[in-house]
């Protein structure tokens, strides 16, 4: 059964550009959604502050794995480790790559997310609630922000 | 929440990550599908498909009980293992509601590098 999750993703736009945009962390900050301090650094902790409406009082953590320019991005993280009063340090994380590779029309990028295996149910529950309030409007919002800037 | 509903809450979770973890392995993994077509089965047919020892077969039958995954009930004189498809179901939903997510984070990425 699946215990990852993997996105292809076809982009218009140089390897040059999408690695700038994913690897810089002010760019990266401009469409994840949250405001991070410094930058990225292989090895070190990134942190900021979310700015997705409703969720400016989280904390966006992750540690930087791998950086190799235009090809490899990767980082582990607690998803969805949005309640201020939980520490998650103690949890097993998951871990995300971005892999870039070249094509005709532009870039193609690979995203994974592996490890899910070790995230407790607990944190699955938080998932639902959050659903439940407000992430399909979300999802609405970005379809429309996405329609609108192709 | 009441204090009842907030253990109960708590033994579940310990209970579905445990089911994750379970699946992990390969053989368990085998053994679920064996039993995912919904038929209850024996021991014994479970070691037939199984090439490993009726022993081997009935530890990992205990670690998926103990997660959840799979529950026996007694048929005259043998055990029989069912599978429980609702922790899989949850882990599914889950994986699903992180995937929108990513959905959405990598269109806004697309609009970013793409304007």
């Amino acid at each position: 059964m699946q215990n990852r999750i993997e996105k292809r993703l076809e982009l218009k736009a140089p390897v040059a550009r999408v690695w700038r945009a994913i690897s810089d962390s002010r760019e990266f900050g401009t469409w994840f959604k949250v405001k991070i301090e410094g930058p990225f650094v292989a090895g070190r902790q990134a942190e900021g502050q979310i700015t997705h409406p409703g969720y400016e009082h989280v904390r966006w953590k992750a540690v930087i794995r791998q950086i190799e320019p235009e090809r490899l991005f990767s980082f582990t993280w607690y998803p969805y480790a949005v309640d201020p009063q939980v520490d998650y340090s103690g949890e097993n994380p998951t871990l995300v790559e971005f892999r870039l590779e070249p094509t005709a029309t532009g870039t193609l990028l690979t995203v994974t997310e592996t490890g899910f295996d070790k995230v407790p149910a607990s944190r699955r529950a938080e998932a639902f609630r959050m659903n439940d309030s407000g992430w399909a409007q979300q999802m609405k919002n970005i379809e429309a922000h996405v329609a609108r800037g192709g | 929440m009441s204090r009842a509903a907030a253990d109960g809450g708590a033994v579940r979770r310990r209970q579905h990550a445990a089911g994750f973890a379970a699946l992990g392995d390969e053989t368990r993994l085998s053994l679920v599908n064996a039993l995912a077509g919904g038929e209850p089965r024996s021991i014994a047919q479970l070691t037939d498909g199984a090439r490993m020892s009726r022993q081997a077969v009935s530890k990992h039958l205990r670690v998926l009980q103990h997660a959840g995954l799979v529950r026996s009930r007694r048929s005259g004189r043998e055990n029989l293992f069912e599978f429980n498809p609702t922790p899989v179901q949850e882990l599914c939903s889950y994986l699903e509601r992180v995937s929108a997510q990513w959905d959405a984070v990598l269109g806004r990425l697309k609009t970013f590098v793409e304007r």
